[in-house]
């Protein structure tokens, strides 16, 4: 016991002295955090800028809730100085002019942006089909209803939180198991505790521990921030991600294990390590969601332990799932750690 | 205090190579042991076997009542062991290194601040290993191996890769080691350091056991000439030659040398006529033991 404790306690010090590995496993994916948490903040709004040139009718006559539907789309501001708005167009400030001739609406654009360009040809094309129906005095008899796909809660906040945590979780584990045993390997270190009268389980033990540790570690600095800057909102059965981090890095900490057993220099570890652990993050939804990725891209995420540790995150901690929703993700983590840490303990080495 | 190492018929191949061949000899209690030999000898994989770190293919080993390869740890407690002078943890200092080891095998924390002190690197206690220079670390590396007060102490090539400064500072660590009765065995391949530190020497090339004695009875079978040296101009290199009667005698800017194998009445006779200035006398060394054994120039 008492081997035990100082081994893991000698791990978590040289973990938190090594400035770049605390970087790396904290500080990096904080960035991420910060950085999505700051462009996707004021994505719901994001409106189109038309200047208006002289009376529009379909605009200024438009009855008082159809203005305020088009003000969710529309910024419109009004000038009497056209070339100077055309100027503006083409400069990227202002995305569209309008000017009304006799019973035509014109639409002046630029394609310099596509998304803007289509979002203010469709917008206007609706309004005069709309302005010409009302002519005619007809009922529609069509009509057009919108819902998104996702939970109206799942503000972006909501959704990347779980996802950098679990990319922060994954290479913090799988990078520490790596290089600690290239390292000691390469060093002797391992061939020297093999020779001191202690189990060898007492140091795999001790690096489990203390990468159990730095997750916690890395989840409480997550989920603070999240709260504290971003307006994050835990639902009830957050607690599990106690223990869904815990299988979580038992997986990662045998790809790890694997790298590292494979590897014959730090460097070759780090670049292992970095081939699995990045693209995983992708394919798992830890950047951006997967809703609308084709199939195959589906297929090959459900065989990846983060796609199932984000999954089990993104239920308990902002869908409001109950805590049984963590215990497949659960199960799956450990079943692949089972797996990978075999095939690694089969080519382990103790010395080069 | 001390035990016994016997090693019988040891033999370890890789591929074709048999890197250890047939190797066997027998370690008294509180003897000071090395192995010597180029690198390649087959040094560091004897030692392995010995430690416990590898299993002999064939052969055996015995510590006490012990074969090493089973790794009992009744055993283990009772051996220290350094392996290369980097073993350490990462990013800690060489009093936490050694507390870390210390809890390994379950001793007193105030055998820190003993270690430190019998090493001398007690104003390098709260440095980093990384910031230590090479002969630090060396002398951490040792310090951690005698932590517990084992009875046995593997070194490999301790003082591999320090300038000739550092290497002679860690001899007297080195001597220090066996004096309280412990069974120590170095394998090397600096054939002074062995021939200072060592009660016997087995000289080993191509996974064999060449010689096995004490380095001055190594030296005595060789019946190698002595070389006599004097500062130029002591002795006119006519009454040189006289004195030599049969020795060679060589003359050049250095000093005149005489080759003896009778240094005595060469020393004696120079005494005679006061021409001492200068005066040399080098034996043969383990060295030339080398050369003799291999008919190779030895090369570390």
């Amino acid at each position: 016991m008492r081997a035990f404790r100082s081994l893991a306690r000698a791990m978590l010090k040289g973990f938190f002295r090594d400035k770049m590995a605390f970087f790396f496993a904290v500080i990096f994916p904080l960035m991420f955090l910060v950085l999505f948490g700051g462009i996707f903040t004021d994505q719901g709004a994001s409106r189109s800028d038309v200047i208006q040139i002289g009376a529009v009718s379909v605009l200024d006559d438009a009855p008082r809730a159809v203005r305020a539907a088009l003000d969710e789309s529309l910024d419109v501001t009004r000038s009497s100085d056209e070339q100077d708005a055309l100027e503006q167009v083409r400069k990227g400030d202002a995305d569209a002019v309008i000017r009304q001739d006799g019973d035509r609406l014109v639409v002046r654009y630029s394609q310099a942006d596509q998304v803007q360009a289509a979002t203010v040809r469709g917008t206007f094309e609706a309004i005069v089909q709309s302005a010409n129906l009302a002519e005619t005095g007809q009922v529609p008899r069509f009509s057009l209803t919108t819902d998104q796909v996702e939970d109206d809660s799942l503000k972006s906040i909501q959704y990347y939180t779980p996802g950098l945590m679990g990319w922060a979780i994954a290479s913090g584990a799988t990078f520490g198991a790596a290089t600690n045993l290239v390292v000691w390997r390469r060093n002797g270190l391992l061939r020297r505790l093999r020779l001191a009268p202690i189990p060898t389980r007492s140091v795999v033990l001790a690096r489990v521990a203390v990468s159990i540790a730095i997750a916690i570690v890395q989840a409480a600095i997550f989920v603070g921030v999240g709260v504290a800057l971003f307006g994050l909102r835990l639902t009830g059965s957050w607690p599990m991600i106690v223990p869904l981090l815990v299988c979580g890095t038992l997986a990662f900490m045998a790809i790890g294990l694997l790298a590292g057993a494979v590897a014959r220099s730090e460097e070759a570890a780090v670049g292992i390590a970095n081939f699995v652990v990045l693209p995983m993050a992708f394919l798992s939804g830890s950047f951006f969601p997967l809703d609308g990725a084709p199939g195959y891209v589906t297929a090959i995420s459900k065989v990846l332990p983060l796609k199932h540790l984000n999954d089990g995150m993104l239920d308990t901690m902002v869908r409001g799932e109950g805590p049984s929703s963590a215990v497949v993700p659960m199960l799956i983590l450990l079943g692949f750690a089972v797996v990978v840490t075999a095939v690694a303990s089969r080519l382990f080495r103790w010395d080069d | 205090m001390g035990v016994e190492i016997r090693v019988e018929g040891l033999v370890m191949t890789y591929g074709d190579v048999r890197a250890v061949d047939d190797v066997s000899f027998t370690v008294a209690p509180g003897e000071f042991f090395g192995l010597l030999g180029p690198n390649g000898a087959g040094k560091t994989t004897t030692l392995e076997m010995i430690e416990g770190l590898r299993r002999p293919q064939s052969g055996t080993v015995r510590i006490g009542e012990h074969e090493p390869w089973r790794r009992e740890p009744e055993l283990q407690r009772r051996m220290g062991v350094q392996l290369q002078s980097s073993s350490f943890f990462e990013r800690l200092t060489a009093r936490e290194q050694l507390d870390t080891f210390g809890a390994l095998y379950g001793v007193a924390p105030g055998r820190t601040a003993e270690m430190l002190e019998q090493v001398g690197l007690v104003d390098k206690a709260d440095v980093r290993t990384e910031d230590l220079s090479g002969g630090q670390k060396q002398r951490l590396s040792i310090a951690c191996a005698l932590i517990h007060d084992p009875e046995v102490v593997f070194l490999d090539e301790p003082t591999a890769a320090l300038d000739p400064q550092a290497r002679r500072n860690l001899w007297d660590v080195l001597r220090s080691i066996n004096d309280s009765g412990r069974t120590v065995v170095l394998t090397t391949h600096h054939m002074d350091e062995a021939e200072v530190l060592c009660d016997r020497v087995a000289i080993m090339d191509a996974g064999r056991i060449l010689e096995l004695d004490t380095p001055a009875a190594l030296v005595r079978g060789l019946d190698a000439p002595v070389r006599i040296s004097l500062a130029p101009g002591t002795l006119p290199v006519s009454d040189a030659r006289a004195l030599a009667g049969d020795d060679p005698v060589t003359d050049d800017d250095s000093g005149t040398t005489i080759t003896t194998r009778d240094p005595s009445r060469v020393l004696t006779a120079l005494a005679r006529r006061d021409a001492l200035d200068g005066l040399s006398v080098k034996g043969a060394s383990l060295e030339d033991v080398f050369l003799e054994l291999t008919g190779r120039e030895y090369r570390a």
